[in-house]
């Protein structure tokens, strides 16, 4: 596992067009249809957003997406390789590159930084120690050069209960970055968080695009999403009901537009 | 915002550390008889192993945020499997590591128990503990078995015997059993374990959050049955220990060491909430247990008196913990107790 610090520009041995390609993907929960004919793809270096109201569907569409929940019909590509649903998991969405944080379960709080950095994959002896020297000088490269962390006092020593929200959210998605995700899936980063924070988590979220990755990011704030994406897709009903530029739309006209969405299909 | 780690942070358990050292100059200031002579930590020295092994399982299994109650019966049962192999069907060697199995096999299914069928570690092991103990009652027909002669023997001599013993001799270099070794060697590798291996790293982030735990990849169920499966291993060495040095196996040998077992790990300074876990702890909290037994004793108090001071002390050290380890905590309390005006304060937002 090299622990090079430059994190800034990934290798180019990535010849894929998409990241992650679903085609004609159905979820059933028994009788609820909570996904619908879902075609979409993420290219290999945007910011995708995936918006749309509770029960929309987007929690289910990114477990589908990471291995947690099977699909009930319909193909995944990963690279632009088909996946055997049958063996898709979380373990081989990660050795698939493929790396998801969540809102609040991705870092344990009472251990220190080093230990979450490489916990589930430490670098250790054929016997099972751990290199603890390595381990914290990995992770000090990375809090300084991935995470940005440098003079803020917080050290690999420190522990996850001393950061703050958006501080936690950098760390896992630093860490995301540091194992090589191509795609790093991000659950609802922003809930919660005091505003300064959340100018923080989107740097970091601009962070994963500079390094020449692909990111999914789940927001129920529209102008935190519209403000990084490069593209939003809409989820209305288990189905992807547009998708938009934010470019092209600003934050005022797209409320509009999800508001005019509601009323039409109820 | 991040000062040099404070003394207490750098150095692992030195607020029981400091609480031990008092305690042993309050006891060589009332006892001096008993304290200021080697023969009371000579003593220690033989009978404090099987405390410490379990207390050094419970760490674990309290650091992973579970708990285990079935110990004292797997005492009982291992113990009783030791003596009857070795008393009735003299098998020696083979009646140790039939004991060390059974302490496995109990331990992992308490391990199924919690981790697969999902059951409650409090109830689950609550559960087992009843039964292994009516297991060892019914077949040993609740009969103790004396070990006689075991002391001329090998499993005797490796695993309790007085290698320094010289006939006729009563100074307390020829007391040092050999036990006090293999527990040291015992804490020490278990603390790497604990510290610096893969597995101690589980063990306390499945005592910090299953969840977490689960999306970094740990296999949550697998870590927790070896962790139940640890503890039966060290509880039955715990029996051989113990059967040995009474050279007598009796049903309800393992029942004084519930309280005392959990207490020391708990007094250590390993967290009842799970997460945090100290080996250095545990062993000052089990030399504390003991030597409390011992002192008060030794002070003139009659053992009634032990097991009150032993729950005070308790109490205490987990008020002390509880206030210590957790900032918020100790602000909600202090403001309670009208210390600090201004209520409602977060722990520091950064």
């Amino acid at each position: 596992m090299a622990g090079s610090p430059d994190l800034a520009v990934r290798k180019e041995e990535n010849s894929f067009e998409h990241a992650i390609r679903l085609e004609h993907v159905e979820k059933f929960f028994g009788p609820i249809h909570a996904l619908r004919d879902i075609t979409l793809s993420i290219g290999k270096n945007e910011i995708v957003g995936l918006i749309g109201d509770n029960g929309a569907g987007k929690s289910t569409l990114i477990k589908v997406m990471t291995g947690v929940l099977a699909p009930s019909s319909g193909r995944i590509f990963v690279r632009d390789k088909e996946i055997d649903l049958a063996d898709y998991s979380v373990r081989m969405a990660h050795d698939l590159s493929i790396e998801t944080v969540y809102q609040d379960k991705s870092l344990a709080e009472q251990q220190p930084l080093w230990r979450n950095f490489f916990v589930g994959r430490q670098i250790t002896n054929r016997f099972g120690f751990i290199d603890v020297k390595r381990e914290k000088q990995v992770a000090a490269e990375m809090l300084l050069s991935s995470i940005g962390f440098r003079g803020v006092g917080i050290t690999v020593d420190s522990t996850v209960s001393q950061l703050s929200g958006g501080e936690r959210q950098g760390i896992a998605i630093g860490r995301a970055m540091h194992y090589n995700a191509d795609v790093i899936v991000l659950d609802e980063p922003t809930v919660a968080l005091a505003v300064k924070e959340v100018r923080k988590v989107l740097d970091f979220i601009r962070r994963i695009k500079a390094s020449g990755r692909a990111c999914v990011y789940i927001e129920h704030n529209l102008a935190h999403v519209h403000e990084v994406a490069d593209r939003l897709i809409v989820l209305d009903r288990g189905a992807v009901v547009a998708e938009i530029e934010p470019r092209n739309m600003s934050v005022p006209d797209l409320t509009e537009y999800l508001i005019k969405l509601q009323q039409h299909t109820a | 915002m991040a000062p040099a780690p404070s003394l207490f942070r750098r150095i692992e358990a030195l607020p029981i550390i400091i609480v031990f050292i008092l305690l042993l100059a309050l006891f060589m200031y009332l006892a001096p008889e008993v304290f200021l002579r080697p023969f009371i930590y000579t003593t220690f020295i033989s009978t404090l192993p099987p405390l410490i092994f379990l207390a050094l399982g419970l760490t674990f299994v309290i650091g992973a945020g579970e708990i285990d109650l079935c110990f004292p019966a797997i005492i009982a049962f291992s113990g009783f499997t030791f003596a009857i192999l070795f008393k009735q069907y003299d098998l020696g060697w083979i009646a140790v590591a039939a004991t060390l199995f059974s302490g496995i096999v109990i331990g992992f299914v308490n391990g199924v128990l919690v981790a697969k069928v999902g059951l409650p570690s409090f109830i689950a092991t609550l559960a087992t503990q009843f039964f292994w103990a009516g297991m060892a009652t019914v077949l040993s027909g609740g009969k103790s078995y004396a070990l006689r002669g075991v002391e001329k023997s090998s499993v005797y001599s490796v695993l309790v015997g007085t290698p320094f013993a010289k006939p006729d001799s009563y100074d307390w270099i020829s007391q040092l059993s050999i036990q006090g070794l293999w527990t040291v060697l015992a804490v020490v590798f278990l603390w790497f374990i604990l510290n610096r291996h893969r597995f101690g790293e589980h063990t306390l982030f499945i005592g910090d959050s299953n969840p977490v735990s689960r999306v970094v990849g740990i296999d949550v169920d697998w870590e927790k049955i070896k962790i139940f499966t640890l503890m039966g291993l060290l509880s039955s060495i715990a029996a051989l220990f113990l059967t040995l040095e009474n050279k007598n196996f009796f049903g309800n040998q393992g029942e004084g060491y519930l309280l005392t077992a959990i207490a020391s790990v708990l007094i250590g300074g390993t967290s009842i909430f799970g997460g945090r876990a100290t080996i250095v702890g545990t062993v000052f909290g089990c030399f504390i247990i003991g030597m409390i037994e011992a002192g008060l004793v030794a002070t003139g108090l009659t053992g009634a008196w032990v097991r009150t001071i032993e729950g005070i002390v308790f109490l205490v050290s987990i008020i002390f913990y509880f206030l210590i380890d957790e900032p918020q905590r100790r602000a909600a309390f202090l403001a309670r107790i009208g210390a600090i005006k201004g209520f409602g304060r977060k722990h520091a937002a950064k």
